[in-house]
């Protein structure tokens, strides 16, 4: 066989990825998969240890995460996670991923909406999905939601990921999606307040016309190509209910008291912070 | 002919030469009056089974309902996408399902099983998973080979409201395989080398054609009209069911998504790629299959590993034969 050398490495590199503290994370998470370890979205146990294996190092070495409020996460049961959207690449999807994954509370697999072009590009698409990843589209989340799976909402979309270092810690405006989910599906909301990720890839321009010509959401100009090792803080406050209400503006409503909790718990993770990078 | 008693039903089963309506009459014989039909070839049936050659869009299909007082139609009979050329299956699939569904009217029909398929969805990168029943039909709009297909359904929508009387159901299960199974996915995953689309492996459900049987025979017998999507809750990617079922891959590249379509058009000599399905290699069409599960009490009793062995099997056979 051609690639027996390259096998051989792969299999050391994983069980260095793998220790057994993610094997025995991985599995104490509530979570059915097929006969091949698959789920109907396409993630897949095996490829979400190893990678759980690096995004811990991340986590714990690179980040370094200081993460409050961990146990609002329920152990089981749907839940909508909310967090404010920032640092252009979603390391802050990634973080607080691991934040669940590893919970000392009870592990969860939270799983991250993608954005709609991932599908179509080759590996990465795939590979998104068997980390958790899905598109996001109201009928997975109601499916996932009715499942009872832990699901991580960005409500500002790339209008937060994307904006520039100057907006920083600024809530964009927030897509009311999440809130009907919460409502029909009688979901707890988890807010979580994440400090750092802002810094990570401060943007200075937004180059819209050559992202336009590239057909990605936004462009920016930043320092550096990889992810800052800025300290990052997650602040995660208690679950929040909403019952069933009647018009859109009374969604719009309950929206704003989410950006308010997440406001605060922004303002608790840039008073703890102590520097940004050291 | 057989002698009928009047209690007993008789069915009138089309594509009766395929493996799945060959196990769907195996079920069916002894406790139901069948007649079976198909356009491909007269089929050799056990005594008592009367058996016609008819292509269902031509005339001599309306003498089988004035000889036989028929109460149910399980209609299978399909040409497949791979099959003929475009006009002939338009022909054969959707004249053929009208004509069937008004001689089902004219004759006074008590039910009618249509076998449709999870392609109808359509294969695109927008695609949630757990596809409900009342999701939109978008075939067509990914190729034209489809369109047939995505007609049935709405010819069948349309008599299924209009005329209740008829107590259509509607099935459209994920890829079924097995021993026999004709079907584009089946012949694919038959052969020893199999193309692939290089970066793309998308989610898919299988089905064994006696769970298909099974669950045809259940929708008949408990008649419970509607659009049912009939699928497990087991998920492979694609690239791994090739695996699995012993074939090589053939890395066909992905993009830009002219490459894959002008290969595709060289290489779809035999049913080898057909162009049609460039989007099912790519992206997931995945059913939720609950409500036919929780309305006919259905649970397949063959996991994947048993379905994908007989391919497995198969191949090694012709290895050791040769």
């Amino acid at each position: 066989m051609l690639s027996f050398g390259k096998l051989d490495l792969k299999e050391k590199a994983l069980a260095h990825l793998v220790t057994p503290e993610i094997e025995h994370l991985v599995a104490s998470i509530p979570k059915p998969v097929g006969s091949f370890g698959y789920d109907p979205w396409g993630y897949n146990e095996d490829q979400f240890k190893a990678a759980l294996g690096a995004a811990k190092w991340l986590y714990d070495k690179y980040f370094r995460v200081t993460a409050h409020g961990l146990e609002n996460i329920p152990r089981s049961g749907r839940v909508l996670i909310i967090g404010n959207h920032s640092g252009q690449l979603p390391m802050d999807g990634v973080l607080v991923g691991v934040a669940a994954a590893t919970n000392p509370d009870g592990p969860r697999l939270a799983r991250a909406m993608i954005e709609r072009f991932f599908p179509t590009v080759p590996w990465l698409g795939n590979y998104l999905n068997a980390l958790g990843g899905v598109i996001g589209d109201p009928v997975n989340c109601s499916k996932m939601l009715e499942m009872d799976e832990a699901i991580i909402v960005f409500p500002e979309g790339v209008r937060g990921s994307g904006k520039l270092y100057k907006q920083r810690y600024q809530l964009q405006r927030f897509g009311n999606g999440f809130m009907h989910l919460a409502m029909n599906h009688k979901t707890p909301i988890v807010p979580v307040g994440i400090v750092g990720c802002e810094e990570t890839m401060p943007a200075l321009v937004n180059l819209k016309p050559l992202a336009r010509l590239l057909g990605l959401p936004y462009l920016p100009l930043v320092p550096s190509l990889l992810p800052l090792p800025a300290r990052v803080y997650l602040n995660f406050g208690k679950p929040m209910q909403f019952s069933a209400c009647a018009n859109e503006a009374e969604v719009t409503e309950r929206v704003e008291q989410v950006k308010a909790e997440l406001r605060l718990l922004i303002d608790q993770g840039l008073q703890e912070r102590t520097s940004i990078y050291r | 002919m057989a002698k009928t008693t009047p209690s007993r039903k008789t069915v009138l089963i089309t594509g009766a030469a395929g493996s799945l309506a060959k196990r769907v009459i195996a079920r069916l014989q002894g406790r139901y009056d069948v007649i079976a039909v198909d356009f491909r070839r007269k089929v050799e049936t056990d005594a008592g089974i009367p058996s016609y050659l008819v292509e269902l869009h031509k005339r001599g299909f309306e003498d089988i309902f004035a000889e036989h007082k028929i109460d149910a139609v399980i209609h299978i009979g399909r040409m497949f996408a791979h099959e003929r050329d475009r006009l002939q299956r338009y022909n054969a699939n959707v004249l053929g399902t009208k004509r069937l569904l008004d001689l089902a009217r004219k004759y006074q029909v008590g039910q009618v099983i249509i076998h449709s398929t999870y392609m109808v969805y359509g294969a695109s990168a927008y695609n949630p998973a757990l596809i409900d029943e009342e999701a939109p039909l978008k075939a067509s709009e990914v190729t034209q080979d489809l369109v047939d297909s995505v007609e049935v359904e709405s010819l069948a929508n349309i008599y299924l409201w209009k005329h209740p009387d008829l107590n259509i159901t509607i099935l459209r299960p994920c890829n079924v395989l097995g021993p026999g199974v004709r079907n584009t996915m089946s012949i694919l995953l038959a052969r020893p080398l199999v193309p692939v689309l290089v970066g793309f492996s998308p989610m898919m459900q299988f089905l064994h054609v006696e769970d298909m049987a099974e669950a045809m025979v259940l929708a008949f017998e408990k008649n419970q009209p509607g659009i049912y999507n009939v699928a497990p809750d087991d998920y492979v990617p694609y690239q791994q069911a090739v695996t699995e079922c012993g074939c090589r891959k053939l890395p066909i590249p992905s993009i830009p998504p002219l490459l894959p379509r002008s290969i595709s058009t060289a290489l779809n000599w035999n049913a080898f790629f057909p162009p049609y399905m460039i989007s099912y290699f790519k992206y997931p069409v995945i059913l939720d299959g609950t409500v036919f599960s929780q309305t006919f009490g259905w649970k397949p009793k063959r996991n994947l590993n048993d379905i994908f062995s007989y391919y497995r099997k198969q191949k090694l056979a012709a290895k050791s034969a040769r």
